[in-house]
């Protein structure tokens, strides 16, 4: 686990323009190792039925998330709340969202546990809320949060449901200044398969890579990914509002070079949800949809456009759990208020190149 | 002989250090220009000297000249504005650095990442004299993280030896309470200079921190600046009050400077920018200066420049500190061509010998310029001796050739780096200063017009010389009711910065108030940044 820049550009791609700033994670990451020592990459398969994995993330304000950075004993304080209630220590780590900050993050964590870290997340991307997870569309209770603030209390939630559970875990994090390490979906690794998106930390490792000391970043990353490429141009737009604790807006890109004369809409909301060119869908939520440089091949945060910034818009397909009618239901185009029906993205990249 | 002011406005800059003159009614009267030396500061005498060397005839009659004459003149000097690199270079180079003791107010918070995590490892070995987190600090609506504990300020600042101590606590902007106590305990108990975060950067713990501990490492640099300029003048019988430029293109004291050294960085391209506006009477243009190895492009609104939306990093440090949004690319007057290709390699300051044009052999951008006729004002024989070099050459077709395509691609290239700021907005005019200007065509699409305004070569001297005093507040509030009158409050306390830097009290204006919305908080809340600038005061 030394590769962390390569980690943190890959969650940073993963992170579909939300998810949160990787680069303090990275520094917690490589500052944990230092002092902890490397942490093992382990898959669900190698662990017992019986073995406790915590799933953690950070929750808050992005902006307080960079001035009231995290204490170290934070995930200390989860773990030993976790072995109280199961009655045994946890076994590995995860990270609820590989995409953003939340995908770097627990390799510190599980280094300042000592526990190895689960090559799985519950998103394969990033999402703006608590119950977008894979766990919740496999119809795992939400039935327990433990939550760990900077000072050290320690809050240990009953929810009824998954919007109980949102609500309720929104209501302490304010409370504890916008800013709170926080367990949930605690599972036995039994529990895990299929509730799980698995390989997606050796997945953003790869990505990350593949960006690596390569001529022709861009290339090597979009078929790393084996995405289509929307567009490649100049951001002309950009216009975001505050609505309900969410940043919306839309960045627009003018195709240059072969896309001259082209025109991509990207409707934005934390994460780029919607790519629409000409009235035409292109890609939709929860299929991924990054904005990278074009020379880099560097991924651009939403709160990062800029105009006149040179891009490539790149699409890939989602895990399949997104697809199935809960998943959808969770996290698809009306999740987020879009009223679309939901064609997955290497339909409407074919389309596209039919017509 | 004309009455009033006289103020003098130098600029070191990579190449060359630049010196103006201006009257009381703005007007240039004398310019110079001097190699910038390895120490700087030899650079600065020599442009200082060579300016006041052009100045002495003027406003001299006839009948008055003579030992006495140029005192006359030197004594109605009061103000001399400098923009100088030592700061930047002091870090770039790892040299003449304080060593810092490094304090973090907000354990238990921020632990996982300690103070210089990103630091390279040289200049960490070089500034920091120790670093510890220590209780303190506030969360983001301005309560207490926890109490101030001194003691284990005491224990920390005991146990190291340290030249100046940085002080950073957690939201601060939004509370300086704690940083304003240990601040004071340093200097009551310790006796070292101290570096408060909140006077320096706006959120962002760490990249605010990393400002500031760069910020205590420059106390001596700064100290070496301020004498050296106080000293040059009173060797000379100036009797005029100096004061240095700042990033943003504004000034302050070196009273001021000496408490915020770092404010320094930056200040080179802010003054360019500046100094465009002035000299062109344009507010809102873009402006090219361009110069023997590079050009950097800025964006001026409302006569200030626009500001990077991005991180800068100063000397491999990621700070948050506001610099002008400056795009530089590697095509200036000494950019070598071959082939059908300009650059990024440049002759630099050889360009008076190796250019074709000043009788060399080596094909510069300023040669595929001459040949396409373009000139810079006055400049004489430049076209005969090229067209000489060319015909005597044994491929004399080949060469028009190459010095022809040569600017096509130079073209391009400063083409697309003038699309890339002007954000898709045609009806601006750009602005072309430095040694180069005369190197950019006449049309460029996407601006309104190229202006090419007199003295354009001194342009970020003249930018020193005409800045104004500054303060600005970053801070936040709650969204509520009870924001306007906040708003009012912040814009009070800008004001008051700006006249603590220098500024004339009855002309300080606020001439920037940002509001940002804040994200997924329970009580809207916005965070404001003001600006108030101001004439210095008499």
């Amino acid at each position: 686990m030394k590769d962390i820049p390569a980690l943190a550009r890959g969650c940073a791609v993963l992170g579909t323009g939300g998810g949160g700033d990787v680069r303090t994670g990275a520094l917690a990451a490589v500052r944990a190792i230092e002092a902890h020592g490397e942490v093992p990459l382990v898959r669900l398969a190698d662990l017992p039925e019986d073995a406790l994995i915590v799933p953690l993330s950070g929750i808050g304000a992005p902006t307080v998330s960079h001035e009231m950075i995290h204490g170290e004993d934070e995930p200390r304080r989860v773990a030993e709340e976790v072995e109280r209630i199961f009655g045994r220590p946890p076994a590995a780590i995860m990270s609820s969202e590989i995409g953003g900050a939340n995908g770097v993050a627990p390799v510190a964590w599980a280094a300042q546990l000592g526990l190895p870290l689960l090559d799985a997340d519950g998103m394969g991307r990033a999402f703006p809320e608590v119950q977008m997870v894979s766990m919740y569309v496999a119809g795992l209770p939400a039935d327990l949060v433990v939550m760990s603030d900077i000072v050290g209390n320690v809050v240990t939630i009953r929810p009824v449901d998954g919007l109980w559970s949102e609500r309720l875990a929104r209501a302490v994090c304010v409370a504890a200044g916008s800013h709170a390490l926080m367990a949930d979906y605690v599972l036995t690794a039994a529990r895990a398969r299929g509730a799980v998106i698995e390989g997606t930390v050796t997945r953003a490792l790869e990505i990350g890579r593949a960006t690596e000391g390569v001529a022709e970043p861009l290339a090597a990353l979009q078929r790393r990914l084996g995405a289509a490429r929307l567009i490649t141009g100049k951001l002309t737009d950009v216009e975001r509002r505050t609505t309900g604790g969410f940043v919306r807006g839309t960045a627009t890109i003018e195709g240059t070079g072969d896309d001259r004369g082209r025109t991509l809409r990207l409707e934005l909301q934390n994460e780029n949800l919607v790519a629409v060119e000409d009235g035409e869908v292109r890609a939709m939520v929860p299929d991924l949809v990054t904005v990278v440089d074009t020379e880099t091949a560097a991924a651009i945060q939403t709160e990062g456009l800029r105009y006149g910034q040179r891009v490539a818009v790149l699409a890939w397909p989602c895990d399949p759990l997104w697809r199935t009618p809960k998943g959808l239901e969770t996290a698809g185009p009306r999740a987020f208020g879009y009223d679309l029906d939901y064609v997955p993205v290497e339909e409407l990249v074919k389309e596209e190149s039919r017509g | 002989m004309a009455e009033g002011d006289l103020r003098v406005g130098i600029d070191v800059g990579g190449t060359n250090t630049d010196a103006v003159v201006l009257d009381a009614s703005d007007r240039v009267i004398a310019k110079a220009k001097r190699p910038t030396s390895p120490d700087v500061t030899r650079g600065l005498r020599a442009a200082l000297d060579a300016v006041l060397a052009e100045l002495t005839p003027y406003g001299t009659d006839p009948a008055g000249s003579g030992p006495g004459a140029a005192h006359a003149v030197w004594s109605r000097i009061t103000r001399v504005m400098l923009g100088t690199t030592h700061a930047t270079n002091a870090i770039l180079e790892r040299r003449n650095l304080g060593r810092v003791a490094v304090l973090r107010l907000g354990a238990p918070a921020t632990t996982s990442v300690p103070p210089l995590s990103d630091w390279p490892a040289d200049l960490r070995e070089v500034v920091s004299a120790g670093e510890a987190v220590v209780p303190g600090g506030h969360y983001v609506d301005g309560r207490e993280i926890g109490p101030l504990d001194p003691d284990a300020v005491r224990r920390f600042l005991d146990g190291v030896a340290a030249d100046a101590v940085a002080v950073t606590s957690v939201f601060s902007p939004a509370n300086d309470e704690h940083e304003r106590v240990v601040e004071e305990l340093v200097r009551r108990e310790y006796g070292l200079p101290v570096s408060v975060s909140h006077e320096l950067g706006s959120l962002g713990l760490l990249e605010r921190e990393n400002a500031t501990v760069l910020n205590a490492a420059l106390y001596t640099v700064a100290g070496h600046v301020i004498s050296a300029l106080t000293t040059a003048l009173a060797e000379r019988g100036l009797p005029a009050r100096p004061y240095l430029a700042q990033n943003d293109g504004t000034l302050m004291t070196v009273e001021h400077a000496a408490r915020l050294p770092v404010s320094t960085i930056g200040s080179g391209p802010a003054n360019s920018l500046r100094g465009a506006a002035f000299l062109s009477g344009v507010e809102d243009a873009i402006v090219a200066d361009v110069g023997g190895t590079s050009t950097d492009l800025g964006v001026l609104v409302g006569g200030f420049p626009r500001e990077s939306a991005a991180a800068v990093e100063i000397g491999g440090v990621l700070t948050n500190f506001r610099m002008p949004d400056i795009l530089a690319i590697a095509l200036g007057g000494g950019s070598v061509v071959r082939g059908h290709a300009v650059g990024p390699d440049s002759v630099g300051y050889r360009i008076a010998e190796e250019a074709l044009v000043f009788g060399g052999g080596t094909l510069t951008l300023t040669d595929a310029a001459v040949a396409a006729g373009r000139l810079p004002p006055g400049a004489s024989g430049w076209r005969e001796r090229l067209e000489a070099a060319v015909t005597a050459a044994d491929m004399s077709e080949d060469i028009r050739d190459t010095l022809q395509r040569a600017l096509a691609v130079a073209d391009e290239l400063a083409l697309d780096a003038v699309d890339r700021m002007a954000l898709g907005r045609a009806d601006r005019p750009l602005v072309a200063v430095g040694g180069g200007a005369f190197l950019l065509p006449a049309r460029i699409p996407g601006v309104s017009r190229v202006v090419r305004p007199e003295h354009a070569e001194v342009a970020n001297a003249v930018g020193a010389a005409i800045a104004l005093a500054s303060g600005r507040v970053d801070t936040i509030m709650p969204a509520g009711e009870s924001r306007s009158k906040a708003i009012e409050r912040v814009k009070e306390e800008a004001a008051a910065r700006a006249v603590a830097a220098g500024a004339d009290p009855s002309g300080v204006q606020i001439v920037d108030l940002l509001e940002v919305p804040l994200s997924y908080l329970s009580e809207p809340a916005v965070r404001v940044h003001v600006k108030a600038a101001g004439p210095l005061a008499r």
